[in-house]
C-alpha cells in the first residue's frame, strides 16, 4: 500500500482510513476500481502540472503576487462602460452573497433550500415590479444570452422568421444573438435617425412583414441614449402580428418607462449594475421577463420559481420545478433552447439592491446618473474640435464622443489619455466604422466633478 | 401587518415531528420581503450628484421625453438597512448550502468544499475592479492566471486550446454545438446535420445541440452493460453524422468501455466527438479526453475545480478543444509570447460569442487557486478518494433494506445509480418519498436521475473527496432509518419532511400553466387560482 497523502481538502486523507474503507469495498487496491477504464483509454503518461499541494498561506502570496500586476479602475480613472460598468456595489450585497450557504448551495429540494428559493421568488417579484410585467425567470448567464432567449420565446411564439434590430445594437448582443439566431432565425438591421440616433421607423415600417417575429430595442441604447419611441415601435410591431422585445438597464427604471407600459412582450437586459463588480466581465447575471402569462409562460427556457403552499396551513412554498416540463432537462432532442447552472447567485444580489434602494433609491440612482453624464458633456462639448454628444437625444449613462474635428484617432487620444492614468471611452470605429472617430464614454455616480473636469483637462491638452 | 408564514397551527404530524432525527432545520416563519415594508423608508445608498453639478446641469430628468417617462411607481418594499440585512441573512439561515452539512446526495453536480481563501481572493480589487475592456498590459497578472490555468487544463484533457467563454455546463455544450456547426459548413459539409448522444448523458448533450439546429438521435445503454454498444452506433451514424456528444463517465457511474471505438468510427465519418466531462472528478490524471479521441471537450469549473456552486450559479464552463478547431473558438484566444500575455481576436473563422466578454473570471481564479492548492498529487489523490468514497457507500448502501443498485456487474468511478424499485414494490415509497424525508436528518436531498427515466426510482447520490467516512456513514445509516420506517410506517415518509424549514410543497400550482405564479404582484392578483 502506498504511503498516501494527507490533504486539508480531504477528510478521509488521514492515515489508516484509506485501509479500512477499502477493506469495506472490497478491492485491494483503488487500481482495481480504475480497471474498469479500458486499458488503452487509460492515461500512463507524464503531466506537466505543478506536483505538490501547496500551503493555503503560499496560494494567497502566489495569487497576490500575481494580481498585483494588474491596474485597476480605482487606480486609474475609467470611463469605460459598454457592458460592464462601474457602479457602486453596497455593502449588503458583499455581505449576503457572501454568505456560505448562499454561496455553496445548490440544488437542493425546495424544502431543503427554502430561504434561497424565496429570496430567487423575492428578485423576480421586485424585477416583475420594476420592469412591470408579471413572469420573470430566474437569472440567466448574461444579458446578451438573455436576449438570446428572448429571440427564441419570439420566434416560438409567432413562428416567424426575422429579427429586426436596431443598427446602434451593441455589437456584444450581436455577437452572442448572431449564434442564438442560427439557423432559426435571420436578423435584418433598422437603420437609425444619424442626428437623434433613434430608431428610423420609416425603415421599420418598410422592413417588417408577415415574417417578422419581433422587432428588439435596447433603451438605453448601447450608444447612451434614450429611444423615447419604445410605445410607437411596440404599436407598429404588434400591428402586423410581431412583438416587441426590450432590451433595457435596470437600474434606468426609476426614471424611464418600463417595458410592461409601453407594451413590451418580453424584456431582457443585463443585470450587472445591481450589486455587482466589474470583475473584469465576470459577474453579469441576464434578466428574462414576459408580459403575457398565458401566451409566454412555458416558452421560457430557463428556471422559474413559483410560489405554493404547504400541507401546513398559511405556509408557503417556493419551488424551481415550476412547469419543469418546459426546459431541455424534459425537452432533450427536441429542445429549441437551453439553461442550466446560470447565475442564481447574482439574481440573490439584485433582490437585495432592489430591498435596499427601494424604488426612490433606483430614481435617485438614475437621476446622479444622469445629472454626471449630462455635465460631462457640457464641458467635454466645449473642447474644440470634440463633438459631443453624436446623438442629439437625452442620454443616461453613456454617450459618444466624435473626435474627427481633432485630427486624432481614438486609438492615439486613448493612448495619451492612458499615459495619464485615464482609460478613454470604448473605441467604436471598428464596431461603428459610419460614426468616424468615435468613443463610447460612460460616466456613472461613481466619478466626480474632479475627475470628469480631469478628463476635459488632460483631452485639452491632447488635442 | 399580515405575515404569511406565521405560525397558527399546531402541526397535524407532530407525532412524527416527535421522532428523533439528530437535527432541526431553523424556522424563521420569514415573510415575504413586501410584507416587511413600511412605507416611506429610505436607505441613503446613492448620493445626490455633487451640489456644482445639480447648479450646472439642472434636473435633466425633466428632459427625458414625456413619452418614454416612467408612469407608474415600481411597487418595491420599502425597508431600513437592518431589517433588508436581518431577512436576507435568515433567509441563507433557511438555505442548506454545502458547508451546512452532510452534501453527498447530489449526484452529477460534485459537491465539495470550495477553499475560502479562493472567494476572498475573488474578491480583491485587483480583480473585482478591472474592467475587461482595460488595455492588456493592465491586467498582465490576471491574464497571467488565465492562460496558466488554460495551459494546467490542456495537460489534463490533452487538448491543446481552451476558452473559458461558456458560463456553465449547458453553456459550455452549446459552443461547442456552435464550433461544430461552424466547422463543418467551413468545410462544406452542410449535410452534416445529425448529432448522436445517449439517455445517460446529461440532458444538454441532447438539447444544446438541437438548440443549435441539429436533428439529435438519442441511444440508450445497453440492459446489460450500461454502455451505449458499438453496434447501437453503428445502426446510426451516417455521412449525415455531424458529431457524438456523450458524458463521460455518464452520469450512471458508468465508464463506457467501448468509447475509444466510438471515436475511431466517429471519425471515419468525418463527424466530431465531443465530450462532456462535467463527472471528471473520479477520473483526474487516470484519462484524458484529447488521448481517447475528443475533438471538443469540456470541464465545469464549478464542479471538478471546486468553484463554489452560487446556489445556481455562476458557474463557469471551460472548453477544450483539438488545434484544428482552434481557430473556430471565441474570440479571444490567450496567447503568450515569452514575456508578456495578449488576447489575440485575429480569428477570421470564430463562432463569434455566446456569451458576454471573456467568461466567469471570478471562478476561473477560483480554479486556478484549487488547482494550485492540489498539485498533481493532490488532483491524482482528490479521484481516488471520490473513487473510494463511492466505492464505499455502494457497499453501505446495498446492505439497506429495499436499495438496489443498475448495472451492478459493472465497477462505478465518481457515482452510482441505485434504486428503490423494491422498496416501492414492497412500500409504497419510492425515491420522491424518500428524497421529502432524507432532509430531516441534516442530510441535503439526493439527485434521482435526469430524463429519461431508464432507471425506475432512482437514486444518484455522489461522494466527493471532501466528503468523510462519518458523513458516508451518516448517509447510509439515515436510509437504514428511512427504510424501517417504509417497512412499518410508511405515514412517516409519506407527510415528510418535517425537520425542514418548511413542510410538503403543494405541487399542482406549480406544474400547471394555469396557476402558476411567479412574482408576487401576480400572486396578489390571483393568488394560487
Amino acid at each position: 500500500m502506498k504511503n498516501s497523502l494527507v490533504h486539508r481538502f480531504i477528510p478521509n486523507s488521514a492515515p489508516g482510513v484509506r485501509e479500512e474503507m477499502l477493506k469495506v469495498t472490497g478491492y485491494k487496491t483503488v487500481d482495481e476500481i480504475y480497471e474498469e477504464i479500458p486499458e488503452a483509454l487509460r492515461f500512463k503518461g507524464e503531466l506537466k502540472l505543478p506536483k505538490e499541494p501547496v500551503s493555503e498561506m503560499e496560494v494567497d502570496r502566489r495569487i497576490k503576487r500575481s494580481l498585483s500586476k494588474n491596474r485597476t479602475t480605482q487606480e486609474m480613472l475609467s470611463f469605460l462602460g459598454a457592458g460592464c460598468w462601474f457602479h457602486y456595489v453596497p455593502a449588503l450585497c458583499g455581505e449576503i452573497t457572501g454568505r456560505s450557504e448562499f454561496l455553496t448551495a445548490y440544488a437542493g429540494g425546495d424544502w431543503a433550500d427554502h430561504g434561497r428559493y424565496q429570496a430567487m421568488f423575492e428578485y423576480q417579484s421586485m424585477m416583475g415590479d420594476l420592469l412591470d410585467m408579471d413572469v420573470v425567470s430566474a437569472p440567466v448567464y448574461d444579458g446578451t444570452t438573455a436576449a438570446g432567449d428572448a429571440l427564441h420565446i419570439a420566434s416560438r411564439a409567432t413562428g416567424g422568421t426575422e429579427i429586426l434590430i436596431p443598427s446602434t445594437i451593441s455589437p456584444n448582443t450581436l455577437a452572442t444573438i448572431r449564434n442564438y439566431a442560427d439557423p432559426w432565425l435571420d436578423l435584418k438591421m433598422i437603420d437609425h435617425d444619424p442626428k437623434t440616433g433613434l430608431m428610423d421607423l420609416d425603415d421599420l415600417k418598410r422592413k417588417l412583414s408577415s415574417k417578422t417575429t419581433a422587432v428588439f430595442v435596447e433603451n438605453p441604447s448601447y450608444l447612451g441614449f434614450i429611444e423615447d419611441q419604445c410605445e410607437e415601435i411596440a404599436g407598429i410591431a404588434h400591428r402586423v402580428g410581431a412583438l416587441l422585445i426590450a432590451s433595457i438597464n435596470p437600474i434606468s427604471l426609476g426614471l424611464l418607462a418600463a417595458p410592461g407600459e409601453y407594451g413590451a412582450d418580453i424584456a431582457c437586459g443585463e443585470g450587472q449594475p445591481m450589486g455587482m463588480t466589474q470583475s473584469c466581465g465576470g459577474a453579469t447575471m441576464g434578466i428574462l421577463a414576459v408580459n403575457d402569462s398565458d401566451r409566454f409562460l412555458t416558452l421560457l427556457p430557463s428556471y422559474l420559481v413559483g410560489i405554493s403552499n404547504t400541507i401546513v396551513p398559511g405556509e408557503l412554498a417556493f419551488s424551481w420545478h415550476t412547469l419543469w416540463d418546459r426546459m431541455l432537462y424534459s425537452t432533450r432532442a427536441h429542445a429549441r433552447s437551453f439553461t442550466g447552472t446560470s447565475s442564481w447567485l447574482w439574481g440573490i444580489s439584485a433582490a437585495v439592491y432592489m430591498a435596499l434602494l427601494g424604488f426612490e433609491g433606483i430614481k435617485q440612482l438614475g437621476k446622479t446618473n444622469m445629472q454626471n453624464t449630462q455635465y460631462a458633456i457640457d464641458i467635454l462639448s466645449k473642447i474644440p474640435g470634440i463633438k459631443t454628444p453624436l446623438f442629439s437625444s437625452v442620454h443616461f449613462n453613456e454617450f459618444v464622443i466624435n473626435f474627427d474635428g481633432t485630427g486624432k484617432t481614438v486609438a492615439v487620444i486613448n493612448k495619451a489619455l492612458f499615459e495619464k492614468s485615464i482609460l478613454g471611452g470604448k473605441d467604436l470605429t471598428n464596431d461603428f466604422p459610419d460614426l468616424g472617430q468615435s468613443a463610447l464614454y460612460c460616466v456613472t455616480e461613481m466619478l466626480r466633478k474632479e475627475d470628469i473636469d480631469r478628463l476635459a483637462d488632460v483631452l485639452r491638452t491632447i488635442i | 401587518m399580515t405575515k404569511t408564514n406565521s405560525k397558527t397551527t399546531k402541526y397535524q404530524y407532530q407525532e412524527y415531528a416527535d421522532i428523533d432525527t439528530g437535527y432541526q432545520a431553523l424556522r424563521w416563519h420569514e415573510p415575504v420581503i413586501y410584507e416587511l415594508s413600511r412605507k416611506g423608508s429610505r436607505n441613503e445608498i446613492i448620493p445626490n450628484a455633487e451640489k456644482e453639478i445639480q447648479v450646472k446641469v439642472g434636473d435633466i430628468t425633466k428632459k427625458i421625453p414625456k413619452k418614454i417617462c416612467r408612469k407608474t411607481p415600481a411597487a418595491l418594499p420599502e425597508l431600513s438597512e437592518p431589517e433588508v440585512m436581518r431577512h436576507y441573512l435568515r433567509l441563507s439561515q433557511e438555505t442548506f448550502g454545502y458547508d451546512s452539512g452532510v452534501n453527498i446526495g447530489l449526484g452529477t453536480c460534485t459537491m465539495k468544499y470550495s477553499p475560502k481563501l479562493n472567494d476572498q481572493l475573488a474578491k480583491l480589487p485587483s480583480i473585482a475592479y478591472l474592467h475587461p475592456l482595460q488595455p492588456e498590459e493592465t491586467f498582465q497578472g490576471l491574464l497571467e492566471i488565465m492562460y496558466d490555468l488554460r495551459t494546467w487544463l490542456c495537460e489534463l484533457s490533452g487538448m491543446d486550446e481552451f476558452s473559458f467563454l461558456p458560463r456553465g455546463g449547458g453553456h459550455s455544450v452549446y459552443t461547442n454545438a456552435c464550433i461544430m456547426r461552424a466547422y463543418h459548413r467551413a468545410n462544406g459539409n452542410l449535410h452534416k446535420n445529425e448529432v448522436i448522444t445517449c439517455a445517460v448523458s446529461h440532458p444538454c448533450n441532447a438539447g444544446c445541440p438541437s438548440t443549435a439546429g441539429f436533428k439529435v438521435i438519442e441511444l440508450h445503454p445497453n440492459k446489460n452493460t450500461g454502455d451505449i454498444g458499438l453496434d447501437q452506433l453503428e445502426a446510426v451514424v451516417s455521412d449525415r453524422t455531424a458529431g457524438l456528444f456523450l458524458t463521460a463517465p455518464y452520469d450512471t457511474g458508468v465508464f463506457d468501455s467501448q468509447l475509444g471505438e466510438y471515436a475511431k468510427l466517429i471519425h471515419s465519418y468525418g463527424g466530431l466527438v465531443a465530450l462532456d466531462q462535467a463527472n471528471f472528478n473520479g477520473v483526474m490524471t487516470r484519462m484524458r479526453a484529447g488521448d481517447i479521441g475528443a475533438d471538443l471537450m469540456h470541464f465545469n469549473l464549478h464542479k471538478t475545480f471546486s468553484t463554489p456552486h452560487g446556489s445556481a450559479g455562476p458557474g463557469a464552463g471551460a472548453i477544450g478543444v483539438k488545434k484544428e478547431l482552434r481557430e473556430y473558438l471565441p474570440a479571444p484566444l490567450l496567447e503568450f509570447d515569452g514575456s508578456q500575455y495578449h488576447l489575440n481576436y485575429n480569428l477570421p473563422k470564430t463562432i463569434g460569442k455566446t456569451g458576454v466578454f471573456y467568461g466567469v473570471i471570478i471562478n476561473v481564479l477560483k480554479a486556478y487557486a484549487w488547482i494550485m492548492s492540489m498539485g498533481e498529487q493532490g488532483l491524482r489523490e482528490a479521484s481516488e478518494w471520490a473513487v473510494i468514497n463511492n466505492n464505499y457507500l455502494i457497499k453501505k448502501m446495498l446492505e439497506v433494506r429495499g436499495v438496489d443498485i443498475a448495472w451492478p456487474n459493472r465497477r462505478k468511478l465518481q457515482e452510482a445509480r441505485f434504486h428503490l424499485q423494491k422498496m416501492k414494490e414492497e412500500t409504497g415509497i419510492g425515491s420522491a418519498e424518500v428524497n421529502l424525508r432524507i432532509a430531516d436528518f441534516g442530510i441535503q436531498t439526493f439527485f434521482e436521475s435526469h430524463e429519461p427515466v431508464i432507471i425506475p426510482e432512482p437514486v444518484t447520490p455522489e461522494a466527493s473527496e471532501a466528503a468523510s467516512k462519518e458523513d458516508l456513514d451518516r448517509f447510509v445509516e439515515a436510509f437504514h432509518q428511512i427504510s424501517k420506517e417504509a417497512y412499518s410506517n410508511p405515514e412517516i415518509i409519506r407527510t415528510a419532511p418535517h425537520h425542514c424549514t418548511i413542510h410538503q410543497t403543494n405541487l399542482e400550482p406549480l406544474l400547471d400553466s394555469k396557476r402558476t405564479k411567479v412574482t408576487w404582484r401576480a400572486y396578489q392578483k390571483r393568488g394560487l387560482s
